[in-house]
């Protein structure tokens, strides 16, 4: 049986999916992609709302469309495809031990490794919501898998902590299938979800949005059957006597995504602290030789439409790593500025051609403002905003002559002009 | 007809049980709930303390040192976690200093091995992470970890191999005396109808033994006391090595630090409040984070995946009660059966069956009886070789559910299965570590429960999370 | 008369002021682009939505279905009663009509494929 390969790529979601495609068409044709569940597509296609690919297919697709178009790419190239298949650990010389009832357990060899395993819903536990620990508590995305997958209804009265788009999506879902949301509640003042999300999920079902306001408490013993919402201060820490009392059956939290980085971390491959993916040069390679990262497991993005594009990069470049066997090298550090919580990628290689598109988060909502890349003291880049928000990810291109020019490190940072 | 009656289903009734099946004899044991080990067992440190704590001459200074010295043969025949990491008792001043040399002698006076000073430069090598203002230490070696749900089922699955029956959702209401031709016999009744008769009957029933032990007519004052926890991912299991506690104080014991059998970091419990629900409140849990910052050096916090509270149930006599009802001959309260319960639990066992049994009727060893528990390993720490092998004959073991633990399908249908059957998510979750990792079940639990659903024979929506109330699911959405 | 509505065309969500009278849309401010002048000239009127869904496959699974054409908003939940009625034959492909004409003129369509 095979057991090596050019590239595996870990994770059959859309980054996954175009990794694969992308990295084939650079010239390596020996590709391996491995998906635990039993079908490609990863989280589309629990995702059956459309809005998909307006960036790059110039429509509004669903879920599954949008990986549709990507498994069929997959399948005209012939690239072999494990589903089913869990990978179990990774070592930075890139074996990858895999298991499934059809090949039992076995050790893989690449000679380059796409790491595109997406996030995962950081649970009520993480938080620490105090109170009982019944039935009828469930991430956003469980939900929406026993809703959208299942044909189940989790719940029948809603309320929803949290407005990530999982969240707003879910609260529509579960109206539409005959569930009533009766709050969604959020402790920022401002909501990370996207603003059609909120017209067309909340605002369209009457679905009332609590900014400042987050579950104190959960009540029931077998099942839930109500929770305490309270206002927070400026610290988010909960106000005295502006408790609400909401009956309800279910409580869904749609609180932040962490990326899954458990095998990168057993590969001994560097993270950022900040977006908790592993630290990349721009073509996506991590600091250990031949293991690159794209999509989610690097770092969270709003759109698929990115993912697809970061793993294009990722494949193009473990590909070329393949054929040439050269490493990423020779460093400018990108870092976060003040008012910025992290940019990526975190390193730039010089000696790879091209423009640099930098992502990057700001910490706060800022209006009139400006974004600004230095290099000491030397300004490479300025770009007026009128606002920013910390729920939307920023882009920047930077030009290639620009980078030639500079040998000391990059910051991203933004500066908040007083409003007049 | 029984001979033996065990009433509670936790880690104490569990090893009673399971003690019980060494011998010819028919014995059940009767759960309150839908599943075993939902009380005290469930939510606990899950610590095999040395046993320097109690006082000398006290039922629980005996029943632990004899506990903790058995607890390795026990939990290795059972296979289930156990691993003596050794405890450190923390000294943040003077006086604390000076209490740490009370306790190391009256742990040598229960007969605990191994005790000794700690000063801080050995404490710092000993644990990376320790706060830079602890002072000294007491180690105890002999100190270590087990998952106490995991040895509670195991000790009932094993009774059930050898013969116990199981009856659950008995909720015990009514103890009536009855005589036949070989003397008297009693006939124990649940709230829904179920009636069993037996000749004796053990009572652990925890948080129930007083209820149970009025039912015979005895005064038995048994409270409830609450204690919350926060639990650390896995990721951060090697944060400290040793179970690292406050030293006593007239405050309190304070929280402790440790890792688990399972290695994940548990941080409390809470002490104070004397309920029986377990709700974890904003203050208990405030406080155990505090206390957790005071011990060690920046505990990774944002590694937590959840907080829960367990109950103990403690007498007014503030030691272990371990005996014969009063008023009922036959009857036997294990009661108030709080820290050290859990290491304990298998010298009461012993006692239980060798010491006051035997005394009531004659014992024959059951030469039938494996006290072995199938399979004794972690499908996880086998070799490559070792689960092909598995696979082969099982494709399912190939198949991983909870990513998070690597958890197969094969083990969740062994759980499933195998006694004491898994019949709710919390259930298989107890049973295989399914849902307890980072994640919180947030991937598996819809494939757990197809699996619940499939092999009971009963719809998705009929599924529970832990019993009659808890569906997970409304209703079918077409 | 004035409304002041989040576009919902694209991730960008524009917040587009438009003037109106009755039916006749008067003048349309802050979008983007097109479509969401299109969109803003659509919502003051009748606003319409896609509506995405599952119905009920004949084996008992799922096979998620969205509208071809956005449809009224005020007819997204008697849609959903028509949808949750629906068995579905397989196999289906992507893009399959499920049901012709379920609401003004647009079809219900499959967006995956079930064997």
């Amino acid at each position: 049986m095979k057991k090596s390969y050019d590239i595996i790529i870990i994770g059959g979601g859309p980054a996954g999916l175009a990794a694969a495609v992308s990295a084939y068409d650079n010239g390596v044709k020996d590709v391996l992609v491995i998906e635990r569940d039993v079908r490609l597509g990863g989280i589309l296609n629990q995702c059956i709302h459309n809005g998909f690919g307006l960036t790059r297919f110039k429509e509004s697709l669903s879920g599954p469309e949008y990986a549709a178009r990507f498994i069929e790419e997959v399948r005209a190239r012939n690239i072999e495809v494990w589903t089913g298949t869990t990978v179990l650990s990774l070592t930075k010389d890139k074996q990858v031990t895999v298991i499934d009832p059809v090949h039992g357990m076995l050790v893989l060899q690449a000679k380059a490794v796409i790491l595109a395993m997406g996030c995962r819903e950081r649970s009520r536990g993480a938080l620490n919501v105090a109170g009982s620990r019944p039935a009828g508590i469930y991430s956003a995305g469980t939900a929406q898998k026993y809703v959208n997958i299942k044909g189940f209804l989790p719940g029948k009265r809603v309320v929803i902590l949290g407005s990530g788009d999982i969240g707003l999506i879910m609260a529509r879902r579960m109206t539409l299938e005959g569930a009533k949301v009766l709050a969604v509640c959020e402790i920022m003042p401002y909501s990370s979800g996207l603003k059609r999300n909120i017209a067309q999920c909340l605002d369209d079902f009457d679905i009332p949005l609590y900014l400042n306001h987050t579950i104190t408490k959960i009540e029931g013993e077998k099942r839930v059957t109500g929770v305490v919402v309270s206002k927070v201060d400026e610290n988010r820490q909960p106000i005295a006597g502006t408790e609400m009392h909401f009956d309800c059956d279910t409580v869904l939290f749609s609180v932040g995504l962490i990326p899954e980085n458990e095998l990168t971390k057993e590969a001994e491959v560097p993270l950022s602290p900040k977006t908790r993916g592993a630290v990349v040069y721009q073509n996506r390679e991590t600091l250990v030789d031949g293991i690159f990262a794209c999509g989610n497991v690097l770092q969270v993005h709003d759109l698929v439409d990115f993912v697809s594009e970061e793993a294009e990069v990722a494949g193009r470049y473990a590909s070329k790593y393949v054929l040439e066997g050269k490493s990423s090298a020779c460093a400018i550090d990108v870092s976060a500025g003040e008012n910025v919580s992290y940019a990526l990628p975190q390193k730039i290689d010089k000696n790879i051609s091209g423009n640099v598109k930098l992502f990057f988060r700001v910490t706060n909502t800022f209006r009139n403002c400006t974004i600004k890349v230095t290099s000491g003291d030397r300004v490479l880049l300025s770009r007026k905003k009128q606002i920013c928000v910390p729920g939307e990810m920023e882009t920047l291109l930077l030009a290639e002559q620009k980078l030639q020019e500079i040998d000391g490190n990059i910051v991203v940072s933004l500066e908040n002009e007083v409003n007049v | 007809m029984f001979d033996v009656i065990v009433i509670g289903g936790g880690v104490v009734g569990g090893l009673i049980l399971r003690e019980l099946t060494e011998y010819r004899l028919s014995v059940c044991l009767l759960e309150k709930e839908s599943d075993v080990c939902m009380g005290a067992s469930k939510a606990n440190s899950g610590i095999v303390h040395a046993g320097y704590d109690a006082m000398p001459g006290s039922l629980k200074a005996k029943f632990n040192v004899l506990g903790s010295e058995m607890m390795e043969g026990v939990t290795a025949e059972l296979g289930v976690k156990y691993r003596r990491n050794g405890a450190l008792v923390v000294a943040f001043s003077q006086e604390e200093i000076a209490t740490l040399q009370t306790l190391k002698k009256r742990g040598e006076e229960n007969g605990v091995k191994g005790l000794e000073i700690v000063q801080q430069e050995e404490l710092r090598t000993m644990e990376k992470n320790i706060s830079d203002t602890a002072l000294a230490a007491l180690y105890a070696p002999t100190s270590g970890v087990v998952c106490p749900y995991e040895l509670s089922i195991a000790a009932i699955g094993n009774a059930m191999d050898n013969g116990a029956a199981l009856y659950n959702d008995f909720d015990v209401t009514s103890i009536a005396r009855k005589a036949d031709e070989k003397g008297e016999t009693y006939v124990v009744c649940s709230k829904n109808g179920q009636e069993v008769e037996g000749r004796y009957i053990v009572n652990c029933a925890g948080l129930n033994s007083g209820a149970i032990a009025a039912l015979v007519g005895d005064d038995l004052c048994v409270g409830a006391r609450k204690g919350e926890y926060v639990l650390l991912d896995r990721e951060s299991g090697d944060f400290v090595s040793h179970t690292l506690f406050f030293t006593p104080t007239k405050l309190g014991k304070g929280i402790l630090v440790t890792q688990t059998a399972d290695g994940n970091i548990l941080l409390g419990p809470t002490a104070d409040e004397r309920t029986a629900d377990t709700q974890t409140t904003a203050q208990g849990l405030a406080f155990v984070i505090e206390k957790a910052k005071k011990m060690t050096k920046n505990p990774p916090l944002y590694n937590t995946i959840t907080s829960f509270a367990g109950i103990r149930a403690y007498s007014d006599r503030h030691d272990f009660v371990l005996e014969e009802s009063k008023t009922a001959q036959g009857v036997f309260h294990c009661a108030g059966i709080e820290s050290p319960g859990l290491t304990a639990s298998p010298a009461i066992a012993k006692y239980v069956v060798e010491t006051w049994l035997s005394q009531k009727m004659p014992l024959v060893k059951n030469k039938k009886f494996n006290g072995t528990r199938k399979p004794d390993y972690f499908f996880k720490n086998l070799t490559l070789e070792e689960k092909n092998a598995i696979i082969k004959t099982d494709p399912s073991y190939g198949k991983i559910v909870c990513r998070c633990e690597q958890i197969t399908e094969g083990e969740i249908l062994r759980a499933i299965r195998e006694n004491p059957p898994a019949r709710d998510i919390d259930g298989v979750k107890r049973r295989t570590r399914s849902g307890m990792g980072r994640c919180q079940g947030g991937f598996c639990q819809p494939y757990v429960a197809e699996l619940l659903a499939k092999e009971q024979g009963i719809e998705l929506f009929e599924v529970t999370k832990n019993g009659k109330g808890s569906s997970l699911l409304t209703g079918v959405t077409k | 008369m004035k409304k002041t509505l989040t576009c919902i065309e694209c991730p960008i969500g524009c917040t587009i002021e438009v003037e109106f009278e009755g039916e006749q849309v008067l003048s349309v401010k802050g979008n983007a682009c097109l479509r969401g002048k299109a969109y803003a000239s659509s919502e003051v009127v009748c606003p319409k939505r896609v509506l995405t869904s599952t119905v009920r496959a004949e084996n008992g699974g799922l096979v998620p279905v969205k509208t071809s054409e956005p449809i009224p908003k005020d007819q997204l939940f008697a849609v959903m009663e028509k949808i949750n009625a629906v068995v579905c034959k397989l196999p289906v492909k992507i893009g399959d009509v499920i049901v012709e004409n379920i609401c003004d003129g647009a079809d219900l369509i499959a967006t995956n494929s079930e064997e």
